[in-house]
């Protein structure tokens, strides 16, 4: 019932469980063997950066639009082309509709 | 019970519809007693559904006659064509149906309390039960122009669903676009279904796919209807309209707005397998499928990366992850004439691509569930301005976390076992489809991992201190669906074994299909 069998592969998820199980057992015992001593709420666990003071709680989040800058800013070729499609415009849409059926009409056409 | 599981494909259609137009009415006894009762009606739908689950997967295809002396007796007497409304239930037919009413059940129950204080709920409850019938005929129907009358029916009830919120200008011009879209695809299937009909004098499947004699029209016919249902499915390049109105619709219709486009999707399985199935070149159409496939996955998540607004996100995920399905039925349609290869892989590849139909609508739902949680709470959908909204949202977050890994396919969830099967099986047709699959898993964990940093993790935000986690009723609507995620991705093969291969072998059996409305008909 649990199993995905289909002669190339298979696949087991109660398997991946106990496995999760276990490794999740093992860093909780590791864990435990960490210092004691440590006191939540005190300066012992305020953040530190050098002395400088820690900016507010919305200066100090890394905004969504930061986030994989390098990536886009690597693709802005492509996601210029990308954007060029995507009008907002409905007359667009129905332009496109017709132009994926005279296409699928030749498709099917030439396939005979 | 026999004569429950006998007009059963009829009760549910029928109990929904009626309770749709009673809705307005029960309504002037108080909002709880219509809660009451539309869960009822759903409730004894989906047991309905069930009943004749069992039955379709025990005794083969069940056809339901409108008029005739029995139901099952789809030709009259004298007659060689079946001139009656038929519904035609196998096996594809009732995985969408179990599909449709799970997330209906979900989507109600997360309704009862996100709409608590809002203006017009008769009418939105309604038109949830309208949209619920339009697909679930769609999904049952055995002829050609009630496919065209549920695809309205669905049509126009989704349309004033993701209007609903009529002071948002967006929601209104969402709905708009919906509505474009929706009646140019209607209307070019209707005029698929004119052209059919005046060759042939016949509007069920069944008898169509018997006489078909593949004509230069017949061609023109399925190119409207593949085209009119790619849009409906929001298949890329006719996509462009799903974030739009995926965006704007309230929590609950989101998700059911989501299955009417994999409804679509099974309408277009129905016309090239099973009416179009024994003509085409199925390497040549097999291929097309593949490569909008291919195309939605990509350009999907690739748009999706890109978005701040996390209904947008999802909305362009859904494109993508449409395209898993498209890919893994499209490579076992490019197979079907060749049963060596159908045998080794291509079987797979079609399992692959349906049970990521049920398993795709149950993470993608609760995935937009958390979105309108979130917006429920601090009133915006822009993750430039979220953060650290963890702390307050336990449930949320939990289930959003659960959401996100499902659908990167990561193991043990649901999303991995249907994936794990359209790679495995790609991998033996085409090896660099299969990679184009994994890289756009690989982006999809990457944009929700993206969310998951800017929306819930990160320091307490000032303005978010006094958030509260969401009402009961929406936690238990995110609780079924997380619930099947869970049980899916544990159980993947009692699912497969259940409901998954009978809708595979549906799809590929074009002929008892055909028979068990035409009989011997020669």
């Amino acid at each position: 019932m649990s199993v995905l069998d289909y002669g190339y592969a298979v696949w087991a998820p109660i398997v991946w469980i106990v496995a999760l199980i276990v490794i999740g057992a093992i860093v909780l015992i590791w864990r435990s063997r960490g210092r004691k001593d440590y006191k939540k709420g005190t300066t012992q666990s305020d953040i530190f950066l050098s002395g400088i003071k820690v900016p507010a709680e919305e200066q100090r989040h890394v905004k969504a639009d930061n986030i994989y800058w390098g990536f886009f800013e690597a693709l802005k070729g492509f996601y210029n082309v990308m954007m060029k499609p995507h009008t907002g415009i409905v007359n667009d849409y129905i332009l496109w509709f017709v132009a994926v059926v005279a296409i699928t009409v030749l498709i099917l056409v030439l396939a005979q | 019970m026999h004569y429950l599981v006998t007009h059963s494909p009829a009760l549910i259609v029928a109990l929904p519809l009626l309770a749709a137009f009673a809705t307005p009415l029960i309504s002037r006894a108080g909002p709880r007693v219509r809660n009451i009762f539309n869960l009822v009606v759903l409730g004894m739908t989906a047991f309905l559904v069930a009943i004749l689950a069992v039955d379709v997967h025990a005794v083969g295809i069940r056809v339901y006659t409108f008029g005739a002396t029995l139901p099952e007796m789809a030709l009259p007497g004298g007659y060689t064509v079946p001139v009656r409304i038929m519904f035609e239930v196998d096996g594809m037919s009732i995985f969408m149906g179990i599909v449709i009413t799970t997330v209906a059940l979900a989507a109600f129950t997360y309704s009862l309390q996100f709409l608590k204080g809002q203006s017009g709920q008769p009418r939105f409850y309604s038109l949830m039960m309208l949209l619920y019938v339009g697909m679930m005929g769609l999904a049952f129907t055995g002829d050609m122009f009630n496919m065209f009358v549920f695809l309205e029916i669905a049509s126009i009830a989704g349309t004033g669903l993701a209007a609903y919120r009529t002071r948002m200008a967006d929601a209104v011009e969402g709905g708009f676009k919906y509505i474009v879209i929706s009646a140019v695809s209607a209307l070019m299937v209707l005029f698929a279904i004119g052209v059919l009909y005046a060759q042939y004098n016949v509007l069920s499947i069944a008898a169509l796919a018997h006489y078909m004699d593949y004509t230069m029209l017949d061609m023109m016919a399925l190119g409207l209807l593949a085209g009119a249902f790619v849009m409906k499915l929001a298949g890329v390049p006719l996509h462009m309209w799903a974030p739009d109105t995926y965006t704007v619709a309230p929590a609950g219709t989101t998700p059911m707005i989501l299955a009417a486009s994999y409804t679509s999707m099974y309408a277009l399985y129905r016309v090239t397998f099973t009416l179009y199935g024994a003509h085409i070149d199925t390497r040549a159409i097999g291929w097309v499928v593949i490569i909008v496939g291919v195309l939605s996955m990509f350009i999907g998540v690739m748009m999706a990366v890109h978005q701040t607004d996390i209904k947008r996100m999802m909305a362009y995920h859904a494109i993508s992850q449409g395209g898993y399905m498209l890919l893994g039925v499209g490579v076992g349609l490019a197979v079907i004439a060749d049963p060596v290869a159908l045998a080794n892989y291509g079987r797979d590849a079609i399992n692959g691509g349906i049970f990521h139909i049920i398993n795709h609508v149950f993470y993608k739902a609760m995935l937009f569930m958390t979105a309108e949680a979130i917006f429920f709470r601090i009133g915006t959908r822009d993750t430039n301005k979220m953060g650290g909204l963890a702390r307050n949202m336990k449930w949320t977050t939990a289930f959003y976390a659960i959401g996100a890994l499902a659908i990167s396919g990561i193991p043990p969830f649901n999303g991995f076992a249907s994936k794990l099967l359209i790679y495995q099986a790609v991998l033996r047709f085409n090896p660099v489809l299969s990679a184009i699959a994994m890289f756009v898993s690989l982006v999809t964990l990457a944009s929700f991992a993206k969310v998951f940093y800017s929306a819930f993790t990160g320091p307490e935000m000032p303005a978010y201190r006094e958030v509260k986690e969401v009402p009961r009723s929406m936690i238990i609507g995110m609780g079924i669906l997380a619930a099947c995620i869970i049980f899916f991705g544990i159980f993947p093969g009692l699912v497969v074994d259940t409901i998954v291969a009978p809708a595979t072998e549906a799809l590929i059996n074009q002929a008892a299909y055909i028979n068990a409305v035409m009989g011997a008909v020669p």
